[in-house]
């Protein structure tokens, strides 16, 4: 249970994917803008991950390990994720209509976004287990949430400043991002120091 | 003649400046970001990057004419991501220690979106020759971007200058070029130790914040519209995206229903 908590914890505030990794940076700049948007990105981003971690490892274990054929985890992965993105948009349009609505048009993104590859790729590197590796996604995927939330809100308020010209679009939404990262740079040996 | 060659010099060079995918078009930031610590390592994901473009743009020219255009993204992912393993087993096996320092960015050059947007935006259409051009040039393009963030960074940040050159240069022999290893340019014991935090990820933020508007004001200067992170125009899944094909963006669509 500790080691659950204390991975979860990491890949949350410690190892925020996005604002401490640098994963999923252009959703993270590109759909920040509105607080509905981000959380139904993010949602999409949680589910996605959750599921393609869910499908990769047994692949990888038992197909790809099993044979000594490790090396076409990067080609496969993508392959699997893209498929596999494309199959759930195919069946909560059919069955689950208003799921559908919520993160459907937000599931075409995500094929290429390389948080989802990235968590599924830093699981095996991390050499996890199935259970640890579905926390560290949701964990992954909670922390990228997070990020956007808080961001959109930063957002929200750059949009009423008055901004020097030259900084004025993306290099403001950057600089700003910068500082949203320092705060996230405090939590540095919180999981350390919780959980020895 | 005359004229195949000079447009061929313009697909090289408005990779480098005008369209410059990491400063004007805004693509890429993820590795741009995450692998700016150092000059070596940016050096050493701008080529890897470079040899994936060029040898993709080169096979999907080819295919151009094969591949029916329902499902040319997956097919192109697929060519894309087997150069990328290529790539990353060559790194593997020669130089170990830019594998180490560039760790999951290595294999996520696959999900880079420089590569699938060229590939989308000319490969796709153009003649091999062309398009390997295209590639070159984008490819040195996003390398010259990346040594810029890694210079500032490592300069403010580690105070050294090409630190762990060796890493590289491994590739012609041990000790090449003297065993030169980098410069060191702010003593850590000195008067005025290195800001750690321009290594740190807020570092990365702002360099690539104050140098996105240094290349928006040379570019305001020279008359032509700012960069903007293009949302669903730049996209790669752009043209088979429904909801563009009703004018609208990903993030209208969701506020029209609940209105």
């Amino acid at each position: 249970m500790k080691i659950f908590l204390s991975i979860l914890l990491t890949a949350i505030l410690t190892e925020n994917f996005v604002l401490c990794k640098f994963l999923g940076i252009c959703p993270f700049l590109g759909v920040s803008k509105k607080l509905n948007t981000a959380v139904g990105m993010s949602a999409a981003v949680i589910f996605v991950m959750a599921l393609a971690t869910a499908v990769t490892y047994p692949i990888n274990k038992y197909l790809l390990a099993a044979n000594d054929l490790e090396y076409l985890q990067t080609i496969v992965f993508i392959l699997v994720i893209a498929a596999l993105v494309q199959l759930v948009e195919i069946i909560l349009k059919k069955f689950m209509p208003p799921l559908y609505n919520a993160l459907g048009i937000y599931l075409p993104l995500i094929t290429t976004n390389c948080a989802v590859l990235g968590v599924v790729i830093l699981n095996i590197t991390k050499e996890y287990n199935f259970a640890q590796s579905m926390v560290n996604s949701v964990g992954a995927g909670l922390g990228f949430m997070l990020a956007m939330v808080i961001f959109s809100g930063v957002r929200s308020r750059l949009e009423n400043c008055d901004i020097p010209k030259f900084l004025q679009g993306l290099p403001i939404v950057l600089i700003s991002a910068s500082i949203v990262s320092v705060s996230f740079m405090g939590f540095t040996g919180l999981v350390e120091g919780i959980f020895g | 003649m005359a004229d195949k060659k000079k447009s061929l010099g313009k697909e090289f060079t408005k990779g480098l400046l005008a369209e410059n995918p990491v400063l004007r078009l805004v693509l890429g930031t993820c590795p741009t970001l995450a692998v700016s610590t150092s000059v070596v390592n940016a050096i050493g994901m701008g080529i890897s990057a470079l040899i994936v473009l060029v040898c993709s743009n080169v096979v999907i020219s080819l295919l151009r004419k094969v591949i029916p255009s329902k499902v040319r993204i997956p097919a192109y992912i697929v060519i894309i991501a087997s150069f990328v393993t290529i790539v990353q087993m060559i790194v593997k096996a020669f130089v170990p220690a830019l594998d180490a320092a560039l760790g999951v960015f290595l294999p996520l050059i696959v999900v880079n979106c420089i590569i699938l947007g060229r590939a989308e935006a000319f490969a796709g259409k153009n003649s091999v020759i062309a398009s390997a051009v295209d590639g070159l040039g984008m490819g040195v393009g996003f390398t010259i971007a990346l040594c810029c963030m890694a210079s500032v960074r490592e300069i403010l940040g580690a105070g050294t200058f090409l630190s762990g050159a060796q890493n590289l240069l491994v590739l012609f022999g041990e000790n090449t070029l003297g065993g030169f290893n980098g410069f060191t340019l702010i003593p850590q014991d000195g008067v005025i130790s290195p800001m750690m935090i321009f290594i740190l990820a807020p570092g990365g933020f702002f360099t690539f914040g104050v140098l996105m508007a240094c290349a928006n004001k040379i570019a305001e200067r020279k008359g032509k519209p700012k960069a903007e992170l293009g949302g669903c125009k730049a996209c790669p899944m752009a043209k088979n995206c429904a909801i563009l094909a009703e004018g609208k963006e990903c993030g209208e669509k969701k506020e029209d229903e609940q209105a």
